[in-house]
């Protein structure tokens, strides 16, 4: 219906990307590295890492701001897809580990025998890139299947969700767990044949981050527009009319559940090989809650809101790491309670709400105006004014 | 012949921690007609259409629609999928769906989740819609939000979105509340041109409105049916008058 408004979207969408995979790796290959125009190989692999988040943050949004479901183990999923391709990157190792054994370091630390039977099938590349979206969707589906039938809604979902990843996560710090316990899965070398610490590589995978992020954000614009989109937003609104509309809201519930974890499972994925380093804490329940705070920063039921509220947000945090580094944790909470509220549309909901001020304070001095049952969306055309004057 | 009842309920008794919301209600309903329910506040009048369409269920008793479905083992989409619609006492519309919208969900169709992944609004449907805002007097406002209606353009609305299911049997909760005498009285208009192709409950409480649609009325007191008849009829009624019409009369 919007056909202008769509077609600027896709211009920014290519312009970003443009920027994204052409831009900022060329700049990265190519100026000396004292040039001003020079990005360094830290800050590509910064900007990969953020984009993963990225990922991580829309998977959140689908849930929280499309379907009213704030899933507080969010960061359960992405670490799953994280251990499932660090477990490939480990085996890929050989023998340049510390120990010079087949087996990864922390099995001949830990005295394992031999290589756990769960962890064979990982040698292959594509066994690994299966898991990455099957084991969290599977375990998704479990604990979806069994929350949405016994409909448990609203704060219980929330804190149903925020146990699930503390229990797992005091699981993976076992060590008998073997899934290396608390140190985790490092000191990778290879993925499919390149090196992990050259340059090259990593802008290979910071690309690859930026596609993803591409990618997950065109399905989500499609899911979101479709009539399971409308449903999903339904259920947010009127839960109760959806079920006396004759929908089973449970298994709408379940599959988004389910494709929002495959999709922090592939974020994880891409961050464990740019990060190099895959453990517990990774899962632990602060992380979600970290997640929660960029997509209500960023603009909450929009799905640019999360992208730029996960770069923005972590942006923000590496630079205060290093000049302040003792107070993140109290910026991030201000941060979170001035976004909810003072900002309820986020960054990208700023210049509506702006307008929105600025349209009541007009009101205000021109009572005449105020129109009964106007649409939210429909602006005053700024001949109003004048208008009024005569009247 | 003997009509097919739509509609019986027989020794249904609910309680909420205590109350006896519904006690030993028995209630049968023609195919085609169009009752109409009043009671005291309290009378049970809404509990008794949650465990028609599955929100709550009976401690005992049997609910059977068209004299073959047992509804209380059945849960809420369940029984909507066999034909029964509900209008909620409070306007309950998607707030953040285009009017339009709003319909499209409500259609009747697949209720599946990958089918909703690629279904489209046919050019059928979409004429069908535009009847259907016709009828329920909004087809100007098909690309509004149903959150900026009027109280009673969402009654309205959710009246259509009924139509659109195209229901065998709609359970209709206080539909004129909130709307003017005007509308009021076309939505009684409305609900009389829908009996005898569908089967109509209508719970509601101004008097004026019951006279103008009702042909039988059902009283509800303290969970349970306490005389059904022509409006007449009721009102003339000895116990009707003590418990309801008398009682408001006193004031």
């Amino acid at each position: 219906m919007a056909k202008p408004k769509f077609r600027r979207e896709i211009l920014v969408a290519a312009l970003a990307t443009f920027i994204g995979i052409v831009v900022l790796p060329c700049l990265n290959a190519f100026p000396a590295e004292n040039s001003f125009f020079h990005i360094s190989n830290y800050s590509i692999n910064l900007y990969g890492k953020f984009l993963t988040f990225a990922v991580l943050a829309i998977s959140v949004d689908l849930l929280w701001g499309y379907t009213g479901l704030l899933s507080l183990g969010q960061s359960l999923f992405f670490a799953l897809g994280g251990y499932a391709l660090g477990m490939h990157l480990m085996l890929l190792i050989g023998k340049l580990g510390q120990y010079h054994s087949d087996l990864p370091d922390f099995m001949v630390f830990l005295g394992y025998p031999k290589l756990p039977a769960h962890w064979v099938p990982f040698k292959h590349f594509w066994f690994a890139a299966c898991a990455v979206v099957l084991v969290p969707g599977l375990l998704a589906l479990v604990f979806g299947f069994l929350a949405f039938r016994s409909r448990i809604k609203g704060v219980y979902f929330s804190i149903l969700t925020q146990a699930l990843t503390y229990g797992a996560c005091l699981m993976f710090y076992r060590n008998d767990f073997t899934f290396g316990g608390n140190n985790g899965l490092t000191d990778y070398k290879f993925l499919l044949g390149h090196d992990l610490r050259t340059a090259s590589t990593q802008r290979g995978l910071y690309i690859c981050s930026v596609l993803l992020v591409l990618a997950v954000y065109a399905f989500s614009r499609w899911l979101t527009t479709t009539k399971f989109g409308k449903v999903q937003r339904a259920i947010r609104d009127s839960e109760n009319r959806v079920l006396f509309s004759g929908y089973a809201a449970a298994n709408f519930k379940l599959f988004v559940f389910v494709v929002c974890a495959m999709i922090a499972g592939l974020g994880g994925a891409l961050y464990v090989p740019q990060v190099g380093i895959i453990n517990p804490s990774e899962m632990d329940t602060s992380k979600s809650l970290e997640a929660v705070v960029w997509v209500a920063v960023g603009g909450r039921g929009t799905l640019v809101g999360p992208i730029i509220g996960a770069v923005v947000v972590n942006a923000f945090k590496s630079f205060a790491n290093r000049t302040f580094p003792d107070y993140w944790l109290m910026i991030e909470g201000a941060l979170f309670i001035l976004a909810v509220l003072f900002m309820p549309g986020g960054i990208v909901g700023l210049p509506a709400q702006l307008r929105g001020l600025k349209r009541k304070k007009r009101e205000h001095e021109n009572p005449v105006l105020i129109a009964p049952n106007a649409q939210e969306t429909v602006d005053l055309p700024d001949t109003l004014p004048d208008q009024a004057d005569r009247v | 012949m003997k009509k097919e009842f739509i509609l019986e309920a027989e020794g249904v008794n609910k309680t909420f921690s205590g109350f006896k919301a519904i006690s030993n209600l028995n209630f049968y309903m023609d195919k085609g007609e169009l009752r109409t329910v009043i009671g005291p506040n309290g009378a049970g009048k809404t509990t008794f259409l949650d465990l028609i369409t599955g929100r709550s269920k009976p401690d005992t008793g049997t609910i059977r629609f068209e004299e073959k479905t047992e509804l209380t083992t059945l849960n809420e989409y369940q029984i909507y999928r066999y034909g029964i619609g509900r209008k909620f006492q409070t306007p309950t519309v998607y707030i953040d769906h285009t009017v339009f919208e709003n319909l499209v969900l409500s259609l009747e169709g697949s209720r599946g989740v990958f089918n909703a992944l690629f279904a489209r609004v046919s050019p059928e449907q979409r004429d069908r819609i535009f009847d259907i805002l016709k009828v329920i007097n909004l087809a100007d406002k098909a690309e509004w939000k149903a959150g900026v209606l009027a109280h009673g353009q969402k009654q309205w609305l959710e009246i259509g979105m009924l139509l659109a299911q195209n229901a065998k049997l709609l359970l209709v909760d206080e539909p004129a509340a909130g709307m003017t005498d005007e509308e009021t009285v076309r939505t009684g208009e409305l609900l009389l041109s829908l009996a005898g192709k569908h089967s109509i409950i209508v719970i509601e409480h101004d008097m004026i409105f019951v006279r103008q649609i009702a042909t039988k009325v059902t009283v509800l007191h303290q969970g349970t049916v306490l005389c059904d008849g022509t409006v007449d009829e009721v009102q003339n009624n000895e116990k009707v008058i003590e418990v309801y019409l008398g009682r408001s009369k006193a004031h």
